[in-house]
Formats: structure tokens, sequence, C-alpha cells
């Protein structure tokens, strides 16, 4: 009975202490951005040309004042990126506006939950500091819903605000962009067929022979998305069959008193 | 599963290199004759107004000469690059005559560095800034091929030759071509200047930069030339129509179009039961428009309800609008069940500024996949599966009350033996 009672309570701990572990090691999606893993140092210009970088990675760019600088980056389920910009601007400078905005793959705009976007830099400040808190990366949502769907996300940077005299001048930028993983209590009922890839019926058709094709977004060619299976849920509702359990046998126990009745003589 | 996948990976990438490192003279043989070359003019300004000496010392021409010294050093194998000139021949004082005064210095081709160098050497600060009519000529010298094309435009002074506007011009062009980007370099530039080149740098999609320093101006056309190599998917041109009935039928891929102010776009796309249509619009401002734009995507049935719509609007400085939808068609039981074609109709609120030209219309960018819907297979919340302190102690009290009344029962079923 002891030995039991040692065993369950090591089980139980066991239990609970590999529950967040457990949670944490869900597969990361982060599928290769660039393909030799150096961060990119400049940015593209359009949907079309944005340029592919990492989560965690620092992505930098030179450009002038009034460019839209374009990145983009993979985001999956139960994630819930972070994305920051630093701008470095020219020694002289007016007052003006600069502007973080996100899109998802379908290029529709995601909203910020909080952060500092968009952002006035005083006159002659030397940089400027955007952030942008999207909401959680759900595994599916209604049509017509715009909730954050995993897939490919757009950064676009720009000065929206500016004095005539200050267009054009050199500034550089750097954005980095950091994911919260939320695990299982995001998770709702459904996933997508493909992730939010743009043009993934193209690439997803063509026999990959290894030349440098164009592609629209080349996130998740060869899978790299978590596949829905895997939440932190199971450890949670596994703590909770095994608590149930060991709470079944500790009632049933208190019913049988402490061993043996006293009454009963030995031998029957 | 991810770590073997980053050595596969490395693993393609060492072959990928050694493939390339083997096959290299062949390649850049080979890039002569691909029609999806990456193609660049630089356009430069050799108008009198380069003699000022106010970069770093010397002159705007001095500066721009080191400038392409280092740029035709790093140029990209790949990229094809061609020099032409505005107002390098032409010293009179015939206005006629010095808005024809453009001239190719060395044609758009596969790049003899030394060749390239010596022509520019020659260059001498002469006559008129046409540069309407350089980049007319330029828009030409680029011509076929389908890869991205790009203009660099450098120059100190505004356009002598009006009445043709070179924004205007730059729009015609981008409306006849695509993939075609103008950008544009000032030197030292006042501030007529800078409104004409950053106008024609919107036009098409490109960038504005203000030079006042030698590396400034070296750096950027480095950077404008090599951004010109990086392999771009080019849009494919359609023209939808103004009711779904005659509109085009897309299949998946990136298509571009012109939408006129206040104008309909219809497109159709066939999607089969159990696959997924998604779409985005972008459309692009290429001139000054009105604070306070939308665009509105919807897809539309054949008999007309609207089945799902993407929305987008906002206010102030932008390049462009955009929003996308997506349409999960059910799977049917019926193998034989009909494709659905889905009406595509975009349309965007877009005004032009007073005094703007409002033709040719606005460049519209379409991206259509038509993928694999969801294929029945859901994520962890549909297995039953719950998280949280609540669950564990609604299992907790319910299995101890179980365990409970399973002791009570028992017992009290051993009595009920017993006594028998």
């Amino acid at each position: 009975m002891r030995a039991t009672r040692v065993l369950s309570a090591a089980l139980l701990a066991l239990g609970l202490a590999a529950g967040p572990a457990a949670a944490d090691s869900s597969p990361s999606p982060s599928p290769t951005a660039s393909p030799d893993g150096s961060a990119p140092t400049q940015a593209g210009t359009s949907f079309r040309t944005a340029t592919e970088m990492k989560q965690g990675q620092p992505a930098t760019a030179s450009g002038s004042t009034g460019d839209y600088l374009y990145w983009s980056f993979p985001a999956d389920v139960g994630q819930r990126p972070t994305v920051k910009a630093t701008v470095k601007l020219p020694q002289a400078h007016g007052a003006q506006t600069w502007q973080l905005d996100v899109y998802d793959g379908l290029r529709r705009r995601q909203a910020c939950q909080y952060g500092a976007d968009p952002r006035t830099a005083a006159q002659d400040a030397s940089q400027v500091e955007l952030a942008c808190v999207l909401r959680t990366v759900r595994g599916w949502a209604e049509p017509s819903a715009n909730d954050p769907l995993p897939g490919t996300y757009y950064v676009r940077l720009t000065v929206v605000d500016l004095g005539a005299t200050d267009l054009g001048q050199p500034v550089s930028a750097e954005v980095r962009v950091d994911s919260k993983d939320i695990g299982g209590a995001g998770a709702v009922d459904g996933s997508l067929g493909r992730p939010l890839v743009p043009g993934i019926a193209v690439t997803s058709g063509e026999k990959t022979d290894g030349a440098k094709t164009a592609v629209l977004s080349s996130f998740g060619k060869n899978d790299g998305w978590s596949s829905g299976w895997w939440s932190d849920r199971w450890v949670w509702t596994g703590i909770g069959a095994v608590l149930a359990a060991l709470a079944g046998i500790g009632g049933y126990a208190l019913t049988r008193g402490s061993g043996r009745p006293s009454r009963v003589p030995p031998g029957v | 599963m991810i770590r073997r996948q980053r050595l596969a990976a490395g693993v393609c990438a060492l072959l990928a290199a050694l493939a390339a490192g083997m096959a290299f003279p062949g390649a850049a043989e080979a890039d002569e004759t691909q029609p999806s070359a990456p193609k660049v003019e630089l356009v430069l300004d050799v108008s009198g107004s380069m003699r000022t000496q106010d970069i770093d010392g010397g002159s705007r021409m001095a500066a721009a000469k080191q400038a392409f010294d280092e740029v035709l050093d790093a140029t990209p194998q790949e990229v094809q690059l061609g020099i032409r000139t505005l107002g390098a021949n032409y010293r009179g004082n015939d206005r006629q005559e010095g808005c024809k005064d453009t001239a190719q210095l060395y044609p758009v081709g596969a790049l003899n560095r030394t060749d390239a160098k010596t022509a520019v050497a020659t260059l001498q600060p002469t006559g008129w800034t046409p540069i309407g009519p350089a980049l007319l000529k330029a828009a030409d010298d680029l011509n076929g091929g389908s890869g991205t094309r790009r203009i660099v435009l450098i120059t100190d002074g505004e356009d002598t030759c009006q009445p043709l506007d070179p924004c205007e011009v730059a729009r015609e062009i981008a409306a006849k071509g695509v993939g075609m980007t103008i950008d544009t370099l000032g030197l030292v530039p006042d501030a007529r200047t800078r409104d004409q080149l950053s106008c024609i740098a919107d036009a098409t999609g490109g960038t504005y930069t203000d030079v006042r320093h030698k590396e400034e101006l070296s750096g950027r056309v480095g950077q404008l030339v090599h951004r010109a190599a990086d392999p771009v998917v080019t849009p494919v041109a359609t023209e939808g129509a103004g009711q779904c009935t005659d509109a085009p039928q897309l299949k998946s891929g990136l298509f571009t179009d012109r939408a006129a102010f206040g104008q309909q776009r219809w497109y159709k796309v066939s999607v089969e039961p159990g696959q997924e249509l998604r779409a985005s619009v972008s459309v692009a401002d290429d001139r000054a428009v009105n604070p306070g734009y939308g665009v509105l995507l919807r897809a539309v049935t054949q008999s007309g309800r609207e089945i799902v719509r993407g929305e987008a609007a906002g206010t102030g400085r932008t390049d462009v609008v955009s929003t996308g939808l997506r349409y999960p068609k059910p799977a049917s039981d019926d193998d034989n069940a009909p494709a659905e074609t889905v009406c595509l109709q975009v349309s965007h609120s877009f005004s032009a500024a007073a005094g703007v030209k409002t033709t040719p219309g606005l460049p519209l960018e379409l991206t259509v996949d038509v993928v694999d819907g969801p294929s029945g297979h859901h994520d962890v919340a549909s297995f039953g599966l719950g998280r949280g302190w609540w669950l564990l102690g609604a299992l907790v009290v319910i299995g101890f009350a179980a365990g409970l009344l399973w002791g009570w029962l028992s017992r009290w079923r051993v009595a009920v033996w017993r006594t028998n």
C-alpha cells in the first residue's frame, strides 16, 4: 500500500513537472527563411518583392525616407508574434511619423493588440522605435472573419507624415519578430488545408529540381508547419486523468478504513 | 523532424553550390539568351548643371562617374545593364533640338566592364535635361524578355522640356509594360526637382533618394542594381470585364490589371468541391490621390449572391491598399459534382487629386490560389481535450466521488453477501 502511494505520488510529481516542459517543446514552425541562414540586410519594396526573414532573427535594411520597406515572416498556430522596428533617422530632420503595418498571407491588414504604432519622431531625434503585438494565430477561422491564421505575414514600414524637405534622406531600419507561445489556450476546433502562404497552389504543383525559381513566398515548402495534433492540452488532460484515478483510489480507500477490520478474525 | 529538414536543406545547398561552381561558365553564357534575365538601364543626366561643384568638394559629374565605376564593378553576372545619357551632346540654345538630346551610351546586354567604364569616362556635362524623352527611349531599350526591368534615373535638375510631363510619361510606361520600375536619384535637388522625381518614382512603384554625398550615390545605385537581380514573380497581364459573364477565367497565379477611378473589375475562378479559393488584391496609387480610400473584393456566385467579401480602407500616405478573401467550398459526396464558377469583383474608392490625369487606371495586382480545403482533420480542441485548473479540479472531484461511490457499493455488496 505504501509502495503504491509513493509510486503514485512520484507519478503525479513527474506529470506536473513534465507538463510545462512538454508544452514548451511543441514543434517550432519557423521554416527556413533564407537558404543560407544569414539575416537579411535589405528589404523589398512591395508585397511581391518582400524580403523573407525568420522569427527571432533581426533583419536590417537601408533605404530612403519615403520608401515602403517590406519583409515577410512565417507564423504558426498558437504563436502571438510581436514585431519591433527601430528606424535610425538622419542627423537633421523635421518631425515625422512612422508606421508599422502587418498584413497576413491574404494581404489583409492585421490589427495590433497593443504597441507603439504609429509613432512620431520629434525634430532631430536620432531614432524612432515601433512595436506591434498581433493577436494569437488560430488554427482556423470563419471565412468572413479576419483572425490571424497560420502562414506568411508581411511587415510594411514607412513614414506616413513628413515635411517635404525630408523626403529621400538616408535611413536605416532594423526589424525583429518574436513570438510568445500561447499553446493550447488558443486552440480552436478546426484547421486549414494549407497554410495561408501566397502562391502555394503554384509552388506545391512544381517539381523541386533545385533551380532558383521566383516564388511569392517560400515558407513551408517542405512542410515545416505544425501538424496541429500536438498541444499542451494533452498534458493537461493526461494529468487530469491521473489525478482523477488517484482521487478515485483515495475515495475508495476511505470507505474501506485503514487495513483489515479488527472484528474479522484472522484466517477468514 | 525540423533538424532532419535543416540537414537535408544544408546538403541540398551544398550540392547546389557545387553544381553552380562546376556549371559556372556555361551558366554565364546561358544568361545572355535567357528571356527572363533582369534588365537595368541607368539613365544619367549630363546637362550643363552637372558641372556644379557641390558634392564632397567635387563636381556632380565627378561623383556620378565615380559611382558608376563602383557600380559597374559590383554588377551581378546575371543582370543585363545598359547606360543612357540625357543632355550629353547638344550644346546649342534651341529648345527643340535640346529636348531630343538623349543617346544610348552602352546598350542593354551582358556587361563588358572595361567598355562601359571607358564610355562613362568620356562624358562631359553639356546640354539640356530632357527627362521625359529619355525615359521613353529607355523603356524602348528595355523592351522584350519576361524578367524584371528597372530604370535608374540620376539627375540634378527638373525636366526642361515641358509640356511633356515626365511624371505622366512614367505612368504610361508602367501601364504599357509589366514589371517596369523607375527609381530616381536627385543630386542636391531643389524643391521642384524633388517633387518631380518623387512623382516619377511613385508612378511606377519605385523609390526616390536625395543624394548629397558620393558614397550615398554609389551605395544606392548599387543597391538598386542588386535588387533587380533578385528573382521575382512576374505577374501576368489580364483584363477584367465590366460584368461577370464577360470576365476572364483565371487559374492560380499572380495577375495585374488596371482599374480606372470608379470602375469595377470582374474575374472568374473555377472552384471544385473540397477546394478553397484564396484571392487577394492590391490597388496602388501611382499618382496624387485624395486622402481617404478603400478597396473591396467580393466573391459572388453566378446568380449574384455574395459568398464572402474582403474590404480595407485607410487614410493618408500609402503605396497600396489591399485586401483578400477565402472561400472553402464544402466537399461533396457526389464524385461528379460540377466545379463552381466564382465571380470576383474588385472595386476601389481612390479619387484623383485636383488637376491629376485619371487615365490610365490605377495598377491592380491580383493573386489567386486554389488549394485543397480543410480535409476533416481537426486540431486538438475537437479531440475533446481540455486544459486549465478547472478541468483538473473537476476531474479530481468526479474521480473522488466515483471512488467513494464504488467503495460504498462494494461494502454494501459484501455486507449483503455475508448476511445471505
